[in-house]
């Protein structure tokens, strides 16, 4: 039964759904700025043993695939499929290369012993426990939402290339972006609060 | 009218059960909904009387400690996320709203049938949570820190089945709420819409702005029991205090979730059944917005003993008796719409004026714990078991069976024994004050919630609660009886029994797959009575 589709409805359903996610951030933004004027100097002290250079990098990194990605939409919208594909293929790429740097700086947190309930870290302050898990839960929910966002991407590349999404039909790969610009906002204010605030 | 095949016979090119559940009808998934909802109920309930007959005497009668405790977390978690949250949205708002408002479907057929698999996936969860791991869950269904991350028993499990039902509950938000914008007829403005609506759309915008944080706190005991994270643990430096403020800006909001369309619902039978249009269309309306919006700000009164600064414990109570005005206003207009209005107390009618009733007493018994001082008394009491009970079987689930009963003949085509329907609320009426009314009085008398055992003094009353509770079965099991068994037997209903102006009236019954054979178009308000009798259906 379909009726022909309803851009303007699915682009309120995807904004409507992006908001809930902010909310489900903003629990865990609500813990960090609670723990964080309670433990401000040990917050201070902890998030000087992040690398920042990692994180710099990798604030490039997704800046850069935010771009191409409202590349790949402005595209589509004037038909051009290769270029469009090329842009959400760099995207990927980009995302990926996001998720391995995550990857180092997580497993060298742990190789150093820190990470959530490990002796190590339990024998830290009160406050640093709870920078290290916050750290972990909300750059790892992070990580995973760049996960899903990585999958519906590469759905989005595979119905482009089969022409589902095309010139006249794009309103998926819109949405789809939507939820990438998403990801890395969340990003922009995890940099600061983890990487910076020493 | 050439007749069109109803949906029951329009089945795609699937068949049998498949034809149901993997349907992306509105309408079907309403009725699966309906059953699934009817099961869980039923499931909820027997806990429910298993308790109350623990409890019938003193001491240990039919269960140990441990296992009443898990029995109150089971009733609680199956009845609030299972039955009441989902509840009538799920049902009957999929099946009305598009036809209240002159639609084909909802926006997002196949994520409204995502939300029924969800929400099956999680009731299973929440079933198995009692069977596997080391024990039935003990919380209670607020899971309250630290003990729900120390306990041993299968917390996880049951945390996880509320997360995907939450995830289900903000699919059925965001559909509503697009489809509200979308999908209205012609000419529907949005003062021209049914109340049902209104009330729909509040409580779509409700379930998608609070179940997020309820989602992130469930998520977060998850990863406390799996990875002891620390941030409701005091020994890491965590505080529990945060875990309750977390919980609660959901769930107090979640009450309304309950609540709004069960308001909803009584609002369209109110005129229908005095043959009068509503009184203070607009109030009512803006009422659901506002309780929608204050309800946010109230959720400190559920911790008013658990430590919180005098200041903001007098805010909470100042604003908790703000957001009774609109459930106020509410209620004296549907007494409004009541008076000089040619009334029929058919099932429906007598169903909501119950829920009117007992609204008002779980309402009013509400503003007694919103004072600070009464409320340390009777915090953690019998009290509270009495006034939720009240506000949410007394009010959703008298509306919800008030709105079976209103629309049963619309989705089935067919009649139910009104004498029988009459029996049935007389049963469950009576049973209902007798169950839950002596527990006020015990409350107030200082028996704690959550207890199996209880002083001697306060048998009496807990034995006539007991009975109570059987009575109130007996009410359920006829009026369950009565609707089933009309599906085949009934009377044919014919279009609009009622005589009711609401658009899905104005399709057969049931209505065709396609829902109205030829697209309505919409010139007035939903509650034209005044001028019904030069006008033709
Ligand atoms: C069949 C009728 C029902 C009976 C006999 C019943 C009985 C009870 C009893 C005995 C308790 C435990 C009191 C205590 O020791 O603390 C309880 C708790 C509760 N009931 Fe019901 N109930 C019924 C229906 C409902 C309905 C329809 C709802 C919701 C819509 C509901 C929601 C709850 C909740 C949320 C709790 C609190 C659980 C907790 O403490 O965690 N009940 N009920």
């Amino acid at each position: 039964m379909s009726r022909g589709q309803d851009t303007a409805g699915s682009r309120i359903g995807m904004w409507l759904f992006l908001f809930t996610e902010i909310l489900l951030f903003g629990g865990l933004f609500m813990l960090y700025s609670v723990f964080r004027s309670k433990y401000a100097v040990e917050f201070h002290r902890a998030a000087e043993d992040l690398s920042r250079t990692a994180g710099t990098i990798n604030t490039l990194v997704l800046l850069t695939s935010s771009l191409s990605m409202a590349l790949a939409v402005a595209a589509i919208r004037r038909g051009k499929k290769n270029g469009s594909l090329i842009f959400q293929g760099l995207t990927i790429l980009l995302g990926c290369v996001f998720l391995v740097i995550k990857y180092m700086e997580w497993s060298a947190k742990i190789g150093q012993g820190i990470y959530p309930d490990s002796p190590a870290l339990l024998g830290l302050s009160h406050g640093e426990i709870l920078f290290y898990g916050l750290y972990f839960v909300m750059t790892g929910l992070h990580g995973l939402h760049v996960v899903i966002g990585l999958w519906a991407l590469i759905f989005m590349l595979a119905s482009t290339l089969r022409g589902t999404i095309s010139g006249a039909r794009f309103v998926r790969l819109e949405n789809s972006g939507l939820y990438w610009h998403f990801v890395d906002t969340v990003w922009v204010y995890l940099f600061p609060l983890f990487y910076l605030i020493t | 009218m050439p007749e069109q095949p109803d949906f029951y016979t329009t089945t795609g090119n699937k068949s049998g059960l498949w034809s149901w559940i993997f349907s992306t009808d509105h309408k079907r998934i309403g009725v699966l909904y309906l059953f699934s909802l009817l099961v869980f109920f039923s499931i909820g309930a027997a806990f429910g009387l298993l308790m109350r007959l623990e409890l019938i005497a003193p001491g240990k009668t039919i269960v140990e400690a441990a296992t009443y405790n898990a029995f109150f977390t089971l009733h609680g978690v199956i009845m609030i996320f299972l039955f009441i949250i989902p509840g009538i949205p799920v049902s009957l708002g999929n099946f009305f709203l598009p036809l209240q408002i002159g639609a084909g479907d909802l926006a997002f057929p196949r994520i409204n049938l995502l939300s029924w698999w969800l929400y099956m996936a999680g009731g299973l969860m929440a079933l198995m949570s009692l069977f596997l791991g080391s024990g039935p869950p003990d919380t209670g269904w607020t899971f309250y820190a630290p003990y729900s991350i120390r306990t041993g028993t299968n917390v996880t499990m049951a945390v996880s089945a509320a997360f995907v039902l939450g995830f289900s509950s903000i699919l059925t938000g965001l559909n509503f709420v697009t489809t509200i914008h979308r999908m209205r007829a012609p000419g529907m403005t949005w003062f021209r819409m049914p109340l049902f609506v209104w009330s729909l759309y509040a409580t779509a915008w409700v379930q998608i702005l609070a179940t997020p944080i309820l989602g992130i706190t469930l998520l977060l005991v998850v990863t406390e029991r799996l990875f002891g994270v620390g941030f409701f643990d005091p020994a890491k430096g965590g505080d529990p205090i945060l875990y309750q403020h977390l919980f609660w800006i959901y769930s107090h909001p979640a009450v309304y979730i309950m609540v709004l369309p069960a308001m909803g619902v009584i609002t369209e039978i109110i005129p229908v059944f005095s043959r009068r249009t509503i009184f203070g269309y607009k109030a009512i309306a803006f009422s659901s917005m506002a309780i929608a919006s204050v309800g946010y700000f109230v959720w400190g009164h559920h911790m008013f003993t658990s430590g919180m600064s005098d200041t903001s414990r007098a805010v909470f109570s100042f604003l908790t008796f703000i957001v009774a005005i609109p459930s106020g206003v509410k209620v004296f207009n549907w007494v409004a719409s009541l008076y000089k209005g040619s009334i029929r107390v058919d099932a429906p009618l007598l169903f909501s004026l119950s829920f009117i009733f007992l609204f008002s007493l779980g309402g009013l018994t509400g503003l007694i714990m919103g004072s600070l001082a009464t409320n340390v008394h009777i915090h953690g009491t019998h009290f509270i078991v009495a006034h939720f009970h009240y506000v949410m079987f007394g009010g959703a689930g008298f509306a919800f069976i008030a709105g079976l009963h209103y629309w049963f003949p619309k989705m089935t085509g067919r009649m139910y024994s009104e004498r029988r329907a009459k029996t049935g609320w007389a049963f469950l009426f009576t049973g209902f004050q007798l169950l839950y009314f002596p527990l006020f009085i015990l409350g107030w008398q200082g028996m704690p919630r959550r207890y199996y055992d209880y002083l001697p003094d306060f048998h009496p009353l807990n034995a006539a609660s007991t009975v109570g509770s059987w009575i109130l079965a007996a009410g359920l099991i006829i009026i369950f009886f009565n609707l089933l068994r009309s599906i085949r037997n009934g009377g044919q209903a014919g279009p609009n029994p009622w005589g009711g102006t609401t658009l899905e009236w104005r399709t057969s019954s049931p209505p065709p797959a396609e829902n109205f054979e030829v697209a309505p178009v919409v010139t007035e308000g939903p509650y034209a009575y005044h001028h019904k009798k030069d006008r033709i259906l």
